[in-house]
């Protein structure tokens, strides 16, 4: 029942029940499963149920009510909120309390939603698996011993199991697409510039993007709708019309829709065979909805994955600069005195050396290394150039075809503990999801089937800038002629 | 001083704050003087999640300062990232310009110190905007190496203005900032006052010593903490001769050391070493992702240059071509900022007498500015009273010493100059009654009238005395004119 946002409204509206009703069932399910799946970072209970008993007042005063009314929204830790600690999973932040709230939130807020809580993540955003939180990892709740994802690992798997229909993440270089996938839900990446970034915490401000993650399209496609538009306080907010993202689904019929096929991607040797033959059958559902498969290349797809993991550490290093522990956030217990570089360098290593993870250091210190003098032009400028030469890839395809369709990840989710001490291995997790963060597209991740281990499969659709609504029409379509999009994990037990 | 042939390269950076209303990427007051902590905003205090917003009156700002000084305006500007760690300093980074500064390439007349007659121009590379930082502030009272923070002045908008090294003397520079000041205060960019700290400068200086036939140049320093012009060119007067002086002694060099950084010592009249040697500081730079590049389209450009009017050094030159003023005269005036000029102008072109008006400005206006403490904006005696009185003693209405007396009386009430006049019991005085008078006082003073007829003409002086004694509202010049058309002279 907690998995359709729609059923939900439909509920309350017709009087069945209440919006204390629903988030007292959300807290429930969240503490029946929390011991298991570890999926969020801070439950706001009392909150949550005062913010119903206002919904409740004010449809029982026939006031009228926002698009979420009742429904408990759960947040994503890097999202200011200014009633809640932001911590982002790091010991850094692990008391700040933000005084106030991201325009995300806020729009939530707007729309009578209850928050719920905050989820779970990588640390700042950092990893593809949750296993970097300073908070313990979050698990899938398709299969505990596995990760479900990362960064918006708790975002995803507090869907998964039942807690909450909706649920906000961000995905810098495929945070909600991956997670989503490995989780078995629908997980969307909108444009940059689509939704504000204000409050975001920054991690490459340049590719991060705030979406929607929820079991059904026509459920993430009413998030979306509550956190798009355009925001004058951030400066790389897109000054465009927002159409009405729930109006064009509920049909299967694609005609005149070209969906271009990734050649490279299909051919990938470190591609899953039953990912492969989800992405195959996910074409001929397309094909039998009426659309026309094209074959299409970007030839500099193999540049993605090394040209992002220079542009984001290069921005993540400047960004997280200010975590000194100068004005908020972690600071030493320890300062050395006698310090040659003298007590305040002393302060500013220790503060960060304590409330860093490893991750996050790695990554600093790429991107430092990367901007340093000399290095600046091999590294950071040649990735800007290759970014560019990225971008011009997808406006070629799209020439060709409306959407593009392939893989999410290279693999179902992976077991704990498996690829956490191989860097290089983890990054591989983002192979086919960076080039949406890097030309800025809006892309959609959408169950596609099980492997054998029954575990979820995750197909991608990309589309061209500002095209939210051709990507759920045709995500849409999908999901009304398959059921991948229905099918649930066993139900958690406190066992394990 | 010195046994060689040496010349002074001096260079200078001059940061200067922008009087915009708020702050340079959020809303908050940029005004000085707010207690601590006070003006600040998520965006200013660099918390997480908070995004910068461009201001654009800043931009606006910045464009007129650099037309003003010649710059060229680049079509497209942008941020970038200035990275270092200080704890006034809350991002971890400054959002400052690298290499798309908003002006470049421009230059600044100045006034030869030794010529006066003569004009140099002063190249200047860049004026790049940026973001200021905030203030450490170390308490000593205490005793505890306590430092506070505050962070009003984080985010607030800066204009640095880097000149080429052609500045030559102390002299020099204290003229290049003061016509720098001059424009800027002019244009209302800046208030450029060194004590509030929104004119801050750092000078480069070395000197190239000719020295066996061959140029020889210091170890160059960089010199700050310098709080006034004054300072600006003592700490500049002392630098170039301890350079001389320790070049005498140790024979360093340039090649020999890179560039120290000194600090100016006010009290003590000396520069003392801050920084042996300049670290070589990565600042990383890189283009501000969470700014856009900002395009200034050629007709913006052309826009706010047609709004500048006339600049100061425009108004200096036509003041001596069109009042016939003398160099002095008119940089007196100017250096008094736009008011004082219009106010001139009117008082000018009321009287018909340019150089009476500016006499009367330099002298019994600024002075009573001065005592009073006012501006001449809320100057009691108007631009169209001084004009017309002046225009009286132009006239040969009123003397002197009598439209002093209508200006004092102007300064206490408010009147008409010829209610000024009427109260004061000035009246035109007939001239047959000034003949009746006159021939009175030689009646009494023959010998006065010997004298004259001997030769010494000025002997009527005593008479013209004794006639306004008499009468207060003769005229001296006709009383002159009077005694010695009775006399016969
Ligand atoms: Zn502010």
């Amino acid at each position: 029942m907690l998995d359709s946002a729609a059923e939900l409204l439909r509920l309350q509206e017709n009087g069945d029940l209440t919006a204390v009703e629903i988030t007292e069932k959300s807290l429930s399910a969240i503490e029946s499963s929390e011991k298991s799946i570890n999926a969020f970072t801070h439950v706001a209970a009392e909150k949550a149920i005062e913010t119903a008993r206002r919904v409740d007042a004010k449809r029982a005063a026939g006031e009228p009510l926002g698009p979420l009314a009742g429904i408990p929204v759960a947040v994503k830790d890097v999202l200011c909120t200014s009633d809640m600690p932001t911590t982002c999973s790091s010991r850094m932040l692990k008391d700040f309390l933000p005084p106030y709230d991201a325009t995300v939130v806020e729009k939530l807020r707007v729309a009578d939603a209850v928050i719920i809580g905050k989820t779970n993540m990588d640390e700042f955003a950092m990893g593809a698996s949750t296993e970097t939180s300073a908070f313990g990892v979050t698990r899938n709740p398709w299969d505990t011993d596995r990760t479900p994802g990362g960064s918006s690992g708790g975002a995803a798997a507090c869907v998964a199991a039942g807690n909450v229909p909706l649920s906000l993440g961000s995905d810098t270089g495929g945070s909600i697409r991956q997670p989503a996938a490995f989780c078995g839900i629908t997980g969307l990446k909108p444009t940059y510039g689509r939704v504000s970034r204000y409050g975001l915490v920054a991690f490459a401000s340049s590719l991060d993007q705030v979406g929607p993650m929820a079991w059904s399209v026509p459920d993430v496609a009413l998030l979306l709708q509550a956190i798009a538009g355009f925001e004058p306080r951030d400066s790389t907010s897109l000054n465009q019309y927002v159409p009405n993202y729930s109006e064009i689904l509920q049909t299967t019929d694609l005609r005149g829709l070209k969906i271009g096929i990734l050649s490279e991607s299909s051919e990938t040797e470190a591609l899953d065979p039953a990912i492969r033959k989800a992405v195959q059958d996910a074409g001929e559902v397309f094909r039998s909805c009426g659309a026309e498969l094209v074959e299409v290349n970007l030839p500099h797809s193999e540049y993605w994955v090394p040209t992002y993991y220079v542009i984001a550490p290069c921005e993540a290093s400047s960004n997280l600069s200010r975590y000194d522990g100068a004005h908020y956030g972690h600071r030493t217990e320890s300062i050395d005195t006698g310090s040659e570089h003298g007590p305040l360098v002393s302060a500013y290593c220790r503060s960060r050396d304590e409330g860093f993870g490893a991750e996050v250091k790695r990554r600093i210190m790429v991107g430092t290394y990367a901007l340093s003098e000399g290095y600046a032009d091999k590294y950071y400028n040649q990735a800007l150039k290759v970014r560019r030469l990225i971008k011009g890839d997808f406006d070629n395809a799209f020439t060709q075809c409306d959407l593009l369709l392939g893989p999410v990840t290279p693999s179902p989710a992976f077991r704990i503990g498996e690829k956490v001490d191989d860097p290089i291995q983890m990054y591989l997790c983002d192979l086919f999801t960076v080039g949406a963060n890097l030309a800025g597209l809006p892309a959609i991740s959408l169950p596609g089937g099980s492997d054998s281990k029954g575990l979820p499969i995750g197909i991608q659709l990309q589309a061209p800038v500002l095209e939210e609504s051709r990507l759920l029409f045709a995500a849409g379509a999908f999901q009304t002629a398959t059921d991948h999009h229905k099918q649930r994990p066993q139900p958690l037990t406190e066992t394990k | 001083m010195s046994k060689h042939e040496i010349t002074t390269i001096i260079g200078l950076e001059v940061h200067v704050q922008l009087k915009t209303k708020t702050k340079l990427f959020c809303s908050c007051s940029a005004a000085f003087g707010a207690p601590p902590n006070t003006q600040v905003c998520p965006v200013c205090l660099g918390l997480p999640g908070a995004l910068p917003v461009m201001n654009e009156e800043a931009i606006e700002l910045a464009i007129r300062a650099g037309l003003a000084i010649n710059c060229s305006i680049p079509p497209m500007t942008k941020w970038d990232r200035k990275q270092y760690f200080y704890p006034d300093l809350p991002k971890g980074y400054q959002i400052s310009q690298f290499d798309l500064p908003i002006c470049a390439d421009g230059y600044l007349e100045i006034t030869d110190p030794e010529d006066p007659d003569s004009i140099r121009h002063i190249g200047i590379i860049r004026a790049h905007l940026e973001e200021d930082a905030g203030k450490s502030m170390h308490d000593e009272q205490t005793g505890k190496s306590d430092t506070r923070i505050d962070l009003n002045r984080c985010g607030t908008p800066l204009l640095e203005i880097v000149s080429q090294p052609d500045l030559r003397s102390a002299a020099e520079v204290k003229e290049y900032l003061t016509q720098l000041k001059l424009i800027l205060t002019h244009l209302d960019v800046s208030d450029c006052e060194m004590q509030e700290g929104s004119l801050r400068v750092d000078a480069n200086v070395n000197l190239h010593i000719r020295f066996d036939g061959k140029k020889i140049a210091t170890p160059i320093v960089e010199v700050k903490n310098m709080n006034s012009f004054r300072a600006v060119e003592r700490a500049l007067e002392y630098e170039i001769e301890r350079q001389y002086a320790d070049w005498e002694v140790d024979g360093l060099t340039i090649e020999d050391n890179p560039k120290t950084t000194r600090g100016w010592d006010d009290v003590k009249e000396r520069t003392f070493v801050q920084r042996e040697k300049e670290e070589s500081a990565d600042y990383r730079y890189f283009p501000d992702p969470d700014l856009l590049p900002i395009r200034i389209p050629a007709e913006r450009v052309e826009e706010l240059r047609q709004s500048l009017g006339e600049l100061p050094r425009e108004t200096f030159a036509r003041l001596q071509s069109q009042h016939g003023l003398k160099p002095y005269d008119a940089d007196v005036i100017v250096n008094q900022g736009p008011a004082m000029i219009a106010y001139y102008e009117r008082v000018s072109e009321l009287s018909g007498d340019a150089k009476r008006a500016s006499s009367w400005i330099q002298q019994d206006v600024m002075r009573t500015l001065k005592d009073r403490d006012v501006s001449i904006d809320d100057f009691l005696v108007t631009s169209v009273q001084l004009g017309e009185l002046l225009k009286r003693v132009s006239d040969g209405q009123l003397d002197n010493t009598r439209a002093r007396d209508v200006f004092s009386y102007l300064l206490e009430k408010e009147s008409t100059v010829e209610q000024a006049i009427a109260a004061l019991g000035i009246e035109q005085v007939d001239s047959s009654e000034i003949d009746a008078l006159c021939q009175a006082l030689l009646d009494a003073n023959p010998a006065v009238v010997d004298d004259v007829r001997g030769g010494k003409v000025q002997a009527v002086g005593s008479l013209i005395g004794q006639a306004k004694k008499k009468n207060p509202n003769a005229n001296p010049q006709q009383v002159r004119e009077t005694l010695l058309r009775l006399i016969g002279k």
